[in-house]
């Protein structure tokens, strides 16, 4: 305990401690339904009634019957190709017309800006039913491409850009104009890399609500091949007729992803989700 | 140099075109919800249709249950999706109300023969003189119980119970308790969204003297005196008897899979989920007869119908699948397979399947069983759970939580005749 | 977008004001065009959509019909639906404050702390990576009566009553919302602890010389300097809990939206209207009232918080 060091000066030793102790208990608290999820994963149906933490009798059965017929690894496939595909179409176009609003000088900007702003104000939900409809006439229905149209772009990201895009110096871009590089060049050449904390935030943050998604796959997909890991999840929990060490298996499965990438890449990821909350 | 490949292209083209035809494989589609042993039954059957068909390839969908409408009021209308489809009878009106299926065409499937070869429930299956669907498989309702617990109970494991009070004393027997009064092991699993609505309205209900519908299936008859005595006496289960509780082990047949409930009440559909217990022995025996010896039961079954979508050749193509899964031999693997019975009474009714120690119960029921025509099945399904919520969860009185039910249930009916 | 770049190749060497400025101009639009085109088929049409098919009577199956304002007359008298709103404006109203003080609450003291700093929010924060369809089934075995579930089980083991939870016309709202403030709080306290950080040192050093206590610091300096912050966070947080359906949807499948409604919120009634009864006009007339009730919500709030 004596590496506690405190910013403030320290007259209240004994009450800091039990503050420190207190926020350690929260945060165990917190992740109890973690714990218990693995731990459930890894016991087989016979101990899920024994409520301890280690499993007497660890056993990767679980992971063997849920992974055997390949659907989870589908339809992890196919929530880490959306989610990547989106975010790559984010990253690119809410950065193109964030860059656009933030340095270029013409009639309408602002209106597009607020236009595109005005955006933030709608609901997801009330846009399913459009969607659905737009889908169904279109033939995207049950289709990638089905699931991934409404998010391709969003006002959240190009506000964002156009925040960092406005901290970056109009000299460098100048210069380079000087230099005859076209607009696209400028953008993608000089402004892109001058933003990049900006676009990790951006790409971080619109991954991980695409993995999470659900309402939409739910709606738009039909054939089991195309289910993203979210909905895939709460079908087979209803058709696994309640056998909860397979539910936790399948929800372990759904959350290792993220837990391993952020446990590698804590700091860049805390960082990334205040950059896009704060700024955004 | 374009040009040139161009015309190679067509050519390519056109020879893929006189190829296709040449083969003439017509493909159709048939779709169902998910349900693992339906699924290995169905393609099965794919198999031995395609081997008996060369020309004919048929496309395998299904869907989790709770999407399988929605699915298909999505694919249909736009020309897309299944050419034959499975769909649970109670659906029908609004399948036909929408256009999504298409009358059985005569020439393949006689009303005549329907009605003389098939058990009468699937008249159910008739609207104006024609059928719209036909089923492979009908299902009843029976009641589960666990060897194992009886036994240690000091009960017989051969002999469930025969009546109603039977069965409560039996439960009462069998019930497992923690120091603290916490429920380690039901009598009986009480599961409302299972199938114990059904139980309630189409045996329990009748055993008492009601009925739930009129006549003419118009009418809401179960706020009566035998209305309050039934729900009354399912309720006391939990109540007064404490033999049982709403959501113990999250679902009834997860109860009863883990060896934590002494009986449930479940359907035919459910022997392929229970076949996989290894842990105990347990038996089937019809529902419990009323005091008077009246005995009722719930059947049920999804029906095979052709869509609007399919004509010409893919027409004649569903029309042979059809006739193929709705045949004694689609039948007869169906209850092999999934342990639903056969909808043809010569298939169904054979000495080896009436002594069957496990199909018995359920083909005997179907003698007296009761198909509860459906205009909105899951409306009518959540009216069922408000009302027993009302008077488990709010401890409503029962007379009052039937009064409501039966009030939003005929608005439900209402708001369908008057189309 | 080849055309601006073959024309920049080909065209003047001598970028005078004028000329520059057009250029700008084209450029401007280029890089707008796809965007702006997605913006109007993607967002708008089906905004304009959704309030036309509000006024319509269109199940998927017929073709629509005008019905004036008859889906809201209809919203109006539907019990369920007053029961819905109530479920909505409850998860807002007990989601968003009991969030956003525990999150308070833990940034302030885990701003103070050095040692194992990481470690800690890295606890409180790796709920909101996990996926909430996927955590409502955790939740929901949690919440299962003897002998399964966790929270019963640790209650009888103390001797006290077993808890209904999801099955319970009380408990159950409560019950599904946990999760979800579970899962938000760990980025609001992120988002907390950057915004202290963000107070310079001196507003504190200052208030120290003249021995002002801890308490006074907190009311008069920390909080109002940390108004944006609050004020992000509330109507970040308070859109999410009306939003609130993932959760519902996976921890009552059985009887959607809870014991009685007891947990229905607006969304899952306008995909239960939508997708399971197929009344579409029905259901684009519930969405329009969510978007009032959002738009009320977050203008209130942005007042309130703004004016103080």
């Amino acid at each position: 305990m004596t590496a506690l060091s405190l910013a403030l000066p320290s007259r209240f030793q004994p009450g800091r401690i039990a503050i420190w102790l207190l926020l350690l208990a929260g945060g165990l608290v917190m992740i109890t339904p973690l714990l218990f999820m693995f731990s459930t994963s890894l016991k087989d149906a016979s101990e899920v009634y024994d409520l301890r933490l280690v499993p007497a009798h660890p056993t990767l059965d679980n992971y063997v019957t849920v992974l055997s017929d390949g659907r989870f690894l589908r339809w992890f496939g196919n929530s880490l190709g959306i989610a990547t595909a989106v975010t790559l179409s984010n990253v690119f176009f809410d950065s193109l017309v964030g860059y656009t609003l933030a340095k270029f000088r013409f009639r309408g900007r602002y209106i597009v800006f607020l236009a595109i702003l005005s955006t933030l104000m709608i609901p997801t939900e009330m846009l399913v039913i459009p969607w659905y409809v737009m889908a169904r006439n279109f033939g995207w229905l049950d289709t990638y491409w089905g699931i991934m149209f409404p998010g391709m772009m969003t006002a959240f990201g190009t506000f964002l850009m156009k925040q960092f895009f406005e901290t970056v110096p109009d000299d460098f871009l100048e210069a380079a104009r000087v230099d005859g590089l076209n607009e696209f060049s400028i953008f993608w050449r000089i402004a892109m890399p001058l933003v990049t904390p900006a676009l990790s935030a951006l790409a971080i943050f619109t991954f991980l609500s695409n993995w999470t998604a659900f309402i939409w796959p739910l709606i738009v997909t039909t054939s089991k091949e195309l289910y993203t890991l979210p909905v895939g999840l709460s079908s087979f929990a209803v058709e696994s007729q309640i056998q909860w060490e397979l539910i936790m298996t399948g929800a372990a499965l759904a959350t290792l992803p993220t837990l391993t990438v952020f446990l590698v890449l804590q700091r860049y990821i805390v960082r990334g989700v205040v950059m896009a909350g704060l700024k955004g | 140099m374009r040009g040139f490949r161009g015309m190679l292209l067509g050519l390519l083209v056109s020879f893929g075109a006189v190829t296709g035809a040449a083969a003439q494989t017509v493909e159709i589609e048939y779709w169902q919800y998910v349900f693992d042993a339906r699924i290995k039954a169905m393609n099965e059957l794919i198999k031995r249709f395609e081997a008996a068909n060369p020309n004919i390839k048929v496309k395998h969908t299904t869907f989790p249950y709770a999407d399988y409408q929605t699915k298909i009021a999505a694919a249909v209308p736009a020309g897309q999706g299944p050419d034959v489809v499975q769909l649970f009878y109670g659906w029908l009106d609004n399948f036909v109300a929408a256009k999504f299926i298409q009358p059985l065409p005569r020439d393949a499937f006689p009303p005549a023969m329907i009605e003389k070869e098939f058990y009468p429930i699937v008249s159910a299956m008739k609207r104006d003189g024609e059928y719209y669907g036909l089923p492979t498989a009908v299902r009843s309702l029976a009641l589960f119980y666990n060897k194992k617990l009886f036994q240690e109970a000091g009960l017989d494991p051969a002999k469930p119970p025969a009546t109603i009070d039977e069965l409560l004393d039996m439960a009462k027997k069998t019930t497992k308790r923690d120091a603290a009064g916490n429920m380690l092991s039901a009598g009986i699993t009480l599961d409302f969204p299972g199938q114990d609505y059904h139980w309630w309205r189409e045996t329990l209900l009748r055993q008492n003297g009601g009925a739930p519908y009129s006549d003419d299936n118009r009418k809401v008859t179960y706020d009566s005196e035998a209305g309050a005595k039934s729900l009354n006496w399912y309720a006391d289960l939990q109540r007064v008897h404490k033999v049982g509780q709403v959501g113990f082990m999250d679902e009834g047949q997860a109860a009863f899979r883990a060896g934590r409930a002494a009986m449930t009440i479940d359907g035919s559909f459910r022997l392929g989920g229970f076949g996989a217990i290894k842990a105990f022995e347990w038996g089937v025996a019809e529902l419990p007869a009323g005091a008077d010896g009246k005995k009722a039961n719930f059947a049920s079954y999804w029906v095979n119908a052709i869509t609007a979508k399919p004509t010409g050749e893919k027409l004649e193509a569903a029309k042979k699948f059809m006739a193929f899964v709705t045949s004694p031999e689609a039948m007869q693997l169906w209850l092999e397979t999934v342990g639903e019975l056969p909808a043809r009474k010569a298939a169904a009714e054979t000495e080896k399947n009436l002594n069957h120690p496990i199909y018995g119960p359920f083909l005997k029921a179907l003698n007296y069983s009761y198909a509860t025509v459906f205009v909105d099945e899951m409306g009518q399904r959540q009216v069922s759970l408000d009302m027993i919520n009302r008077v488990l969860i709010q401890n409503q009185d029962a007379k009052a939580s039937l009064a409501e039910a039966a009030k939003a249930e005929q608005a439900i009916l209402d708001k369908f005749y008057k189309k | 977008m080849s055309m601006p770049i073959q024309q920049e190749t080909s065209g003047g060497r001598f970028w005078g004001g004028l000329s520059l400025r057009r250029k700008q101009v084209v450029w401007a639009w280029t890089f707008l065009a796809v965007p702006i085109l997605f913006y109007a088929l993607i967002r708008f049409y089906p905004t304009v959509e959704a309030f036309y098919l509000s006024t319509t009577n269109w199940n998927l199956f017929s073709k629509p019909g005008f019905v004036g304002l008859a889906n809201f007359q209809r919203l109006w008298a539907d019990v369920v639906f007053w029961q819905v709103f109530r479920n909505t404006v409850l998860y807002l109203a007990i989601g968003t404050p009991v969030s956003l003080i525990l999150a308070f609450t833990i940034a302030y003291h885990l701003d103070r702390v050095r040692f194992l700093h990481g470690f800690i929010r890295a606890l409180y924060f790796l709920p909101f990576l996990t996926t909430a369809a996927a955590m409502a089934w955790v939740w929901r075995w949690f919440y299962q009566p003897v002998p399964i579930g966790m929270i019963n089980d640790l209650l009888s083991s103390f001797g006290l009553p077993q808890q209904p939870f999801l099955r319970s016309t009380s408990q159950a709202l409560p019950s599904v919302l946990a999760p979800a403030i579970w899962a938000g709080l760990g980025f609001q306290v992120v988002i907390f602890l950057a915004g202290l950080r963000a107070i310079p040192n001196t507003y504190y050093e200052a208030a120290r010389i003249d021995g002002v206590s801890n308490l006074t610091i907190l009311r008069r300096i920390t909080i109002p300097l940390l108004k944006p912050t609050i004020i992000f966070l509330v109507v970040f947080s308070s859109i999410g809990f009306l939003r609130i359906f993932d959760q519902v949807y996976n921890m009552t499948s059985g009887d959607p939206g809870g014991p009685l409604n007891a947990t229905k919120p607006l969304v899952l009634m306008i995909y239960q209207t939508a997708f399971s009864s197929f009344e579409m006009g029905y259901a684009a007339a519930q969405t329009v009232v969510l978007f009032l009730v959002l738009l009320a919500v977050s203008f209130l709030q942005l007042r309130l918080l703004r004016d103080r």
